[in-house]
């Protein structure tokens, strides 16, 4: 590492930041293929179904042998499409899904490095103002698709999402008022060690009071309108829009939004684990504390991709348990139960601490 | 670190390096589908708007019920709201804790919310968020 070291900080850092960046791009686009596997294999289990097994044992190349399919597939784009805004959706559904993580701390330390992309200390804004430009890909190919039933499913979403985004960014607000910083590293610092009140659980946010519990319930419910899945998936209603946004579709460009669907995911899960259920620790065998081994650095990775994991599993459960909402029960839902308790839950947070002061 | 990381500006160089990869994924994607995918014949048929089957009636965008338009319109508002209570979250504990600024921290989010409180109830009762009516 000699030749490193002699280069200046600025193209250490370059390079430092490469070195980060490239991997985790790669890992998430691995995990978004998997996940549409594993999808596909707990929905076929609960419908006593078996599920892809003919690539592979179980199944497991059939990411891949999907991938080839939709690369050799036409790629048709019909007459009647606006051409330019046509092939610049799915890249603009697929573009903010990927920079959703940049600010997610996925371990704690490898050697020096801070293992997070960019440790920004605007942290949770800049995730929300990303996840909002995914509203324009969907809208914008609804719109670009010069057809009804893809303009019906794109204005379903943009309204469905700027609904939920509100009660979204208004839930995650006990969180900072309690922490005081919305730098992500910092957010996961302060669950460390475990709960006052049960000296058994883990010091995670969920489990910290009533209000913090609250928070993570309504974002959890909008964290499933934001990405479009069941029981909120109406902009796509297979039944009633045949599809929805993306019906004119074709090869690889349907796959971009099936890929974004499935990356927003991730990134909501990563954030839900982030925010409220500890990130990369663990409050067993010292695992707490920022790793000062090689090995522990790997492990904080390893616990921090497990507990996403789950949360995925829970995304994929509960999209095969519940039936669709109605147009107007999701409005319901959204502006006068999630938005009045998100605020009141606001506000008594804010009680709390001041009565307490 | 260095210096260069600390900067503020030093801090997004990592999101933009991700961007761009982002965008070369992307872009990559759509370029190989064009490159390797099938040429198939156009006809009249197959570049009429998909409907189920039936013949396309009338124009591509259908009209709009005006309550998108009003929820887009109360979104602002209430998004701005949220936006407003970032920085006040942040800083409420640091001044909590000085007895000088306790109270004014608590009372003035307090007002404001519930200023916009009132504007949610007038909402509210003129069923702006009634789907049905």
């Amino acid at each position: 590492m000699a030749w490193f070291n002699q280069l200046d900080p600025t193209t250490q850092f370059v390079l430092l930041s490469a070195a980060k960046v490239v991997p985790v791009a790669m890992i998430l686009l691995g995990l978004v293929a998997y996940t549409v596997l594993a999808e596909r294999k707990i929905c076929a289990a609960m419908q006593d179904r078996i599920g892809p097994n003919r690539a592979g044992p179980f199944g497991i190349w059939q990411p891949i042998s999907d991938a080839v399919k939709a690369f050799f597939k036409e790629d048709f784009t019909p007459d009647h499409v606006r051409k330019v805004y046509f092939w610049l959706a799915p890249a603009i559904v697929m573009i903010p899904a990927l920079l959703t993580i940049a600010v997610i701390p996925f371990g704690s330390q490898l050697g020096q490095q801070k293992m997070v992309i960019a440790d920004l200390n605007v942290g949770v804004l800049y995730t929300f103002g990303i996840v909002s430009l995914g509203v324009y890909g969907i809208v914008l190919a609804g719109y670009a698709a010069n057809s009804k039933y893809p303009f019906m499913g794109g204005i379903r979403a943009s309204a469905q999402m700027i609904s939920y985004e509100i009660a979204m960014g208004m839930s995650v607000i006990p969180v900072f008022l309690i922490v005081g910083d919305l730098n992500l590293s910092r957010v996961v610092g302060s669950q460390a060690g475990t709960v006052a009140w049960l000296p058994v659980l883990p010091n995670w946010t969920v489990f910290q009071s009533p209000m913090l519990a609250l928070s993570f319930a309504i974002f959890l419910v909008a964290a499933f309108a934001e990405t479009n899945r069941l029981p909120f998936d109406l902009p796509e209603a297979e039944q009633e829009l045949a599809g929805g946004y993306n019906i004119e579709y074709s090869s690889i460009k349907f796959a971009l939004f099936f890929m974004g669907e499935y990356a927003n995911m991730i990134a909501a899960s990563a954030m839900m684990v982030t925010l409220f259920f500890g990130g990369w620790t663990l409050p067993l065998f010292g695992l707490d504390a920022p790793a000062t081994t090689l090995f522990g650095g790997l492990l904080h990775i390893g616990i921090f991709v497990g507990k996403v994991l789950v949360m995925l599993v829970i995304f994929i459960w509960v999209r095969w348990m519940w039936p669709r909402f109605r147009y107007d029960q999701l409005m319901d839902l959204g502006w006068k139960r999630m938005l009045p308790v998100a605020l009141a839950n606001i506000v008594v947070t804010a009680a709390w601490l001041w009565l307490r002061a | 670190m260095d210096a260069q990381s600390h900067s503020e500006i030093g801090q997004y160089v990592p999101v933009v390096m991700l961007f761009l990869l982002a965008v070369l994924i992307t872009g990559g994607m759509l370029l190989g589908s064009v490159l390797l995918g099938q040429r198939g014949r156009r006809s009249k048929i197959k570049d009429t708007a998909y409907e189920c089957g039936m013949i396309p009636v009338g124009r591509g965008g259908a009209r709009l019920s005006v309550k998108f338009y009003l929820v887009a319109m109360l979104f602002i508002l209430f998004d701005i709201e949220v936006v407003f209570l970032y920085p006040w979250a942040v800083v409420y504990r640091e001044l909590l804790a000085q007895p000088a600024t306790a109270n004014v921290i608590f009372f003035a989010m307090l007002s404001f919310l519930g200023v916009l409180l009132v504007g949610y109830v007038y909402a509210l009762k003129r069923k702006a968020f009634d789907w049905r009516s």
